[in-house]
């Protein structure tokens, strides 16, 4: 069945290919469908011919991405066909469909007035703000409106019609509406919120012989679970059939947040007082909840108030037990939408928060004991991040559940990992006082990183700012780079907690079976739960026993993908980290890039990819604060020392010895000693002369040329500060000169290498020939930065090198041979 | 406010032939800009229009397939499904994924997708809508567009049939609105629909 749909799928993309590809020939088969849709509907012929014909048109119309010309008559007679009354409703739809695909066009010819009944009308809308012109818009927008409060009676489903086309117009252009008829349709709305028939509609009896004398009256509308309904009639109301206002119900509780967003009223606001003061010395409370007086309310409060009911009745109907699964996952939605109704009627009226408070007290409980109602906490957990004052209390402890429990045991499910994120980056959680509690609950959100990675990475780049914290920053870089190795262990999780029956949520194409038992160890689940911490410990463990254990789920695509992830996410990091390091901070991060670069779980090409953001990471923590070669220079020399022989990428190496070069004198940092010197050299030398020795065999990775340059260069910056090692270095550069130029060589290296190789000793030699000056060249003082040393002809440095070329060149045509 | 509907095709891996192509899309939105100061040609319009869509077909395919993927899920592993069983749509993988601003619309969205065998369902809306709603929607729209289609027998045409798709969005999605439906009010629009469609 699967090679049927595929092929199925295949046919219908060659024909989509075959149409686009014809060019002056598609015109022409164009010409005549447009002659043949025009004859059949200028004859009035509604049959199945005229349905295969605009069938036919509306693909070419809309599989091509460049606008196709119909013939103006064509395009006349569909506007007709929009408009005849007796047309059916499955070829007015084409018609319709047929114009917007073509929009925005100038040859139209429709407008609002033209429309017979509202079922047209909202067609005609429906292409009329297709064209994308504000004017339009607006026009419909009030005629529409217009329409629907003028309509006396419901005609079969009339209003329903054009409900969706103002909420649509309040949406594009919400002052587009004039603000008597938005009043008028704010009371209309709330009555149809509030007094839909609470009785099932009536079936259609079809008369004849067997009809029953008494007709079969309708029963009462039942609640979800079967019961019948204890109050008002709500979108969690159910009943065989519906009658026009219940649609009504439906559809005014669909378009209402967005109703009181845009074109309802914002606030108590003056044109409110004016109301209230037209009525006759009554002193209306807005406080009361009394139904009487409420009808006295103006619009605007009259639809708060009766929206505040229907959302407390939901909040009520959500909580039983639905008899069908669509039905529960509507309740649901429901829930969703009714605390973001209660939230938003809270900020347009505070007056509303002490009577809303206590509904969302009760709910926060039976959400946070509820799993499957994880998703519907969020907006919760908003509502108390606007209004918190007045229950901080319960805020507190919703987002205590938030961010301890919800993540370890929904991170696998990919809607709630996304709104999640979406709830963290909310500005007024960002502001507020719970960002230290989202702080240290990054292990936790993590989860979510590592199990979505495609999805969410973009979220957390623009996240991890606000997440990274002084002292959280450590222990934050040791999980980004244990992030793979996390999405193991949480796969291993999901293998070892899982029920049988359910699906697999684990990657099936894996197998993992000794994982599980390795994890029985102690001192592995030790380390398993570590990694799987919900907040920053405070603490880091050395996973390398855990990543050999894990190693298995290595090969897992989830894995690989967040593996593919982690270098921008790094980079993210030290972006973020760099704004406010201070020196301290800076050391411990250049140590734990050093510590972990070897120390990483094995996943394909992730060892490399990270290596090459540590590498430039590197130097810069060192920039921002140069001491810390001096400072870590044990470290340093034991980093250098270990990695005898050429290995991987050498990125991390040849980053550390520039860093060295660059930053270990007196004039970073005057603690710099002689003996340090020294020591960082005889260990590059050392290092300098393991890379370069020749290899017999050729399976080991040749060593990159970067690596001999920087050495040679760093050994070089090391002796114009420390001059009695000058003669060491010359005789070193010397013998590399040779090495590069003797054949022996040829075979592990290119050509453009060894030339580079080559020149560089050159280079350095000549240098070191004039000691004074490879000290300014090579440890240049930091003002050497400003442009005034480049722009100043006595101390601008090209001219420096210029001049002892040139001395050189002249020393060398003296000397003999 | 839902911005555009769009199906297209699917692959289950970049390795298949052919390409990501939009079957059918429903604009409801305006990318009105009146700071735009080239001026703006219905030409233009439509083409952007038209690439937009398919930009979000190729994200929603891409991610469709780093899913299946993540999951250790392959087509060549499925288990045939008989025909007579409908296409378990609680199961099918689905997603959301952020738009950031300009690429490639104006303001930020978000997409909100369903994918069933080889066609994908996707849904263009503001950031901040109700997820749940989105996600309910799309499953029905799913449901109602594979059985009335009937894309599982052989020789349906998805293409030719606008008329169908049309009618289950104007009752089902009339105008962009997301509608809450409980069960038995979707059963009596159905009945609605096949009745009208029967003629």
């Amino acid at each position: 069945m699967e090679r049927r749909m595929e092929k199925l799928i295949r046919s219908m993309t060659g024909e989509l290919q075959r149409k686009e590809g014809l060019g002056e020939v598609g015109a022409e088969e164009l010409g005549r469908l447009c002659a043949r849709v025009s004859a059949l509907l200028q004859a009035e012929d509604w049959g199945p011919d005229t349905l295969d014909a605009l069938r036919r048109l509306f693909l070419i119309v809309a599989a091509t991405k460049y606008s196709r010309r119909l013939e103006p008559a064509c395009v006349a007679l569909l506007q007709t066909a929009l408009r005849s009354p007796r047309c059916p409703e499955r070829l007015q739809l084409l018609c319709a469909a047929v114009l917007r695909e073509m929009a925005p066009s100038d040859s139209l010819s429709l407008s609002c007035g033209q429309a017979q009944s509202s079922w047209q009308l909202g067609l005609v809308a429906s292409v009329l703000l297709a064209q994308g012109d504000p004017q339009q818009v607006r026009t419909v927008g009030q005629r529409v409106i217009k329409v629907l409060l003028e309509s006396r009676q419901p005609e079969g489903r009339s209003l329903t019609h054009l409900l969706p086309v103002v909420s649509r117009v309040a949406s594009l252009a919400p002052d587009a509406l004039p603000e008597e008829q938005t009043k008028a349709l704010s009371k209309r709305l709330g009555d149809w919120l509030r007094y839909a028939s609470v009785q099932q509609g009536a079936a259609h009896t079809s008369g004849g012989f067997f009809s029953t004398p008494r007709a079969r009256q309708p029963g009462p509308v039942t609640e979800v679970d079967g019961t019948v309904a204890t109050d008002f009639f709500t979108v969690l109301s159910t009943g065989q059939r519906f009658t026009e206002d219940q649609r009504l119900n439906v559809q005014a509780f669909s378009m209402l947040r967005t109703w009181l967003l845009q074109a309802g009223p914002a606030h108590p606001s003056a044109t409110d007082a004016d109301d209230r003061s037209e009525l006759e010395g009554s002193t209306v409370s807005v406080l009361s909840a009394a139904s009487t007086t409420s009808h006295l309310l103006p619009p605007a409060e009259w639809l708060r108030e009766k929206a505040l009911e229907y959302c407390q009745r939901l909040l009520e109907q959500s909580g039983r037990r639905a008899l069908r699964k669509a039905d529960s996952d509507l309740q649901k939605a429901c829930l969703v939408e009714a605390v973001l109704l209660l939230d938003l009627l809270c900020r347009q009226d505070p007056a509303f928060l002490y009577r809303v408070l206590p509904c969302l007290r009760a709910l926060r409980a039976r959400l946070c004991g509820d799993p499957a109602c994880a998703r519907a906490l969020l907006p919760v957990a908003r509502f108390f991040l606007r209004h918190g004052e007045a229950a901080a209390v319960d805020a507190d402890a919703v987002y205590q559940h938030l961010f301890t429990r919800i993540p370890s045991e929904h991170f696998h499910s990919p809607m709630l990992a996304f709104e999640f994120i979406q709830f963290c980056r909310d500005p007024l959680l960002l502001l507020g006082s719970n960002l230290d509690l989202l702080k240290t609950s990054f292990p936790n959100l993590f989860k979510f990183l590592a199990w979505s990675s495609p999805a969410l990475t973009s979220e957390f780049v623009a996240l991890l700012p606000a997440l990274v914290d002084a002292e959280t920053a450590v222990e934050m870089l040791h999980l980004l780079l244990d992030l793979p190795s996390l999405t193991a262990a949480l796969d291993l999780q999901l293998r070892s907690s899982q029920a049988v029956s359910e699906r697999p949520l684990w990657d099936i194409s894996v197998r993992a079976l000794g994982c599980l038992e390795a994890l029985r160890d102690p001192q592995a689940q030790g380390l398993f739960q570590h990694l799987l911490r919900a907040k920053a410990s405070g603490t880091t463990e050395r996973l390398t026993p855990l990543h050999q254990l894990l190693q298995p789920l290595a090969s897992c695509a989830r894995v690989v993908q967040c593996a593919q992830a982690v270098p921008t996410l790094l980079r993210a990091f030290f972006a973020a980290v760099t704004q406010f390091a201070d020196g301290a901070l800076a050391s411990r991060l250049a140590l734990l890039l050093l510590e972990r670069s070897d120390a990483l779980f094995q996943v394909e090409g992730y060892e490399a990819d990270v290596h090459r953001v540590l590498s430039s990471q590197f130097p810069a923590l060192c920039k921002l604060h140069p001491p810390l070669v001096v400072e870590q220079a044990k470290e340093l020399v034991e980093f250098v020392g270990s990695l005898g022989g050429p290995s991987g990428t050498g990125y991390m190496l040849t980053s550390v010895v520039w860093a060295v070069g660059e930053y270990l004198s007196v004039s970073w940092d005057r603690r710099c000693t002689a003996e340090q010197i020294n020591r960082f050299f005889e260990a590059l030398e050392a290092l300098l002369f393991e890379v370069t020795q020749s290899r017999p065999s050729a399976a080991l990775p040749k060593c990159p040329p970067q690596v001999i340059t920087v050495l040679m260069t760093t050994l070089t910056k090391l002796a114009s500060r420390s001059q009695d090692l000058i003669p060491r270095v010359s005789l070193l550069l010397s013998k590399m000169r040779t090495l590069a130029q003797s054949p022996a060589a040829g075979p592990m290296h290119s050509e453009g290498d060894l030339g580079a190789v080559r020149t560089r000793a050159t280079e350095l030699l000549n240098l070191l020939k004039m000691p004074s000056v490879a000290q300014f060249v090579l440890t240049p003082s930091v003002e050497v930065s400003q442009p005034r040393y480049h722009r100043d002809s006595n101390t601008a440095l090209p001219l420096a090198l210029d001049m002892v070329s040139r001395l050189l060149e002249r020393e060398a045509s003296l000397l003999p041979g | 406010m839902v911005h555009a509907f769009l199906i297209h095709t699917l692959r289950a891996t970049n390795a298949e032939e052919g390409l990501c192509r939009v079957l059918y899309s429903c604009f409801f939105g305006a990318e009105n800009s009146p700071s735009d100061p080239q001026p703006r040609s219905a030409e233009r319009d439509r083409l952007l229009r038209k690439e937009q869509m398919l930009a979000v077909a190729r994200q929603v395919e891409s991610m469709y397939q780093l899913q299946q993927q993540a999951c250790g899920r392959h087509s060549v592993d499925l288990q045939p499904q008989s025909s007579d069983d409908p296409v378990a749509l609680h199961e099918a993988p689905c997603g959301a994924f952020r738009l950031a601003p300009g690429d490639p619309f104006q303001e930020p969205r978000t997409v909100v997708w369903l994918g069933v065998l080889s066609i994908g369902f996707a849904l263009v809306l503001d950031t901040h809508e109700n997820l749940l709603l989105v996600e309910s929607t799309l499953r029905l729209l799913a449901r109602l567009l594979l059985e009335h289609l009937r894309l599982l027998v052989p020789g349906a045409n998805l293409l030719l049939r606008a008329d169908c798709i049309e009618g289950i969005l104007t009752r089902f999605l009339p105008h962009g609105q997301l509608l809450f439906l409980n069960d038995q009010f979707v059963q009596s629009l159905e009945k609605e629909f096949s009745a009208a469609w029967s003629h």
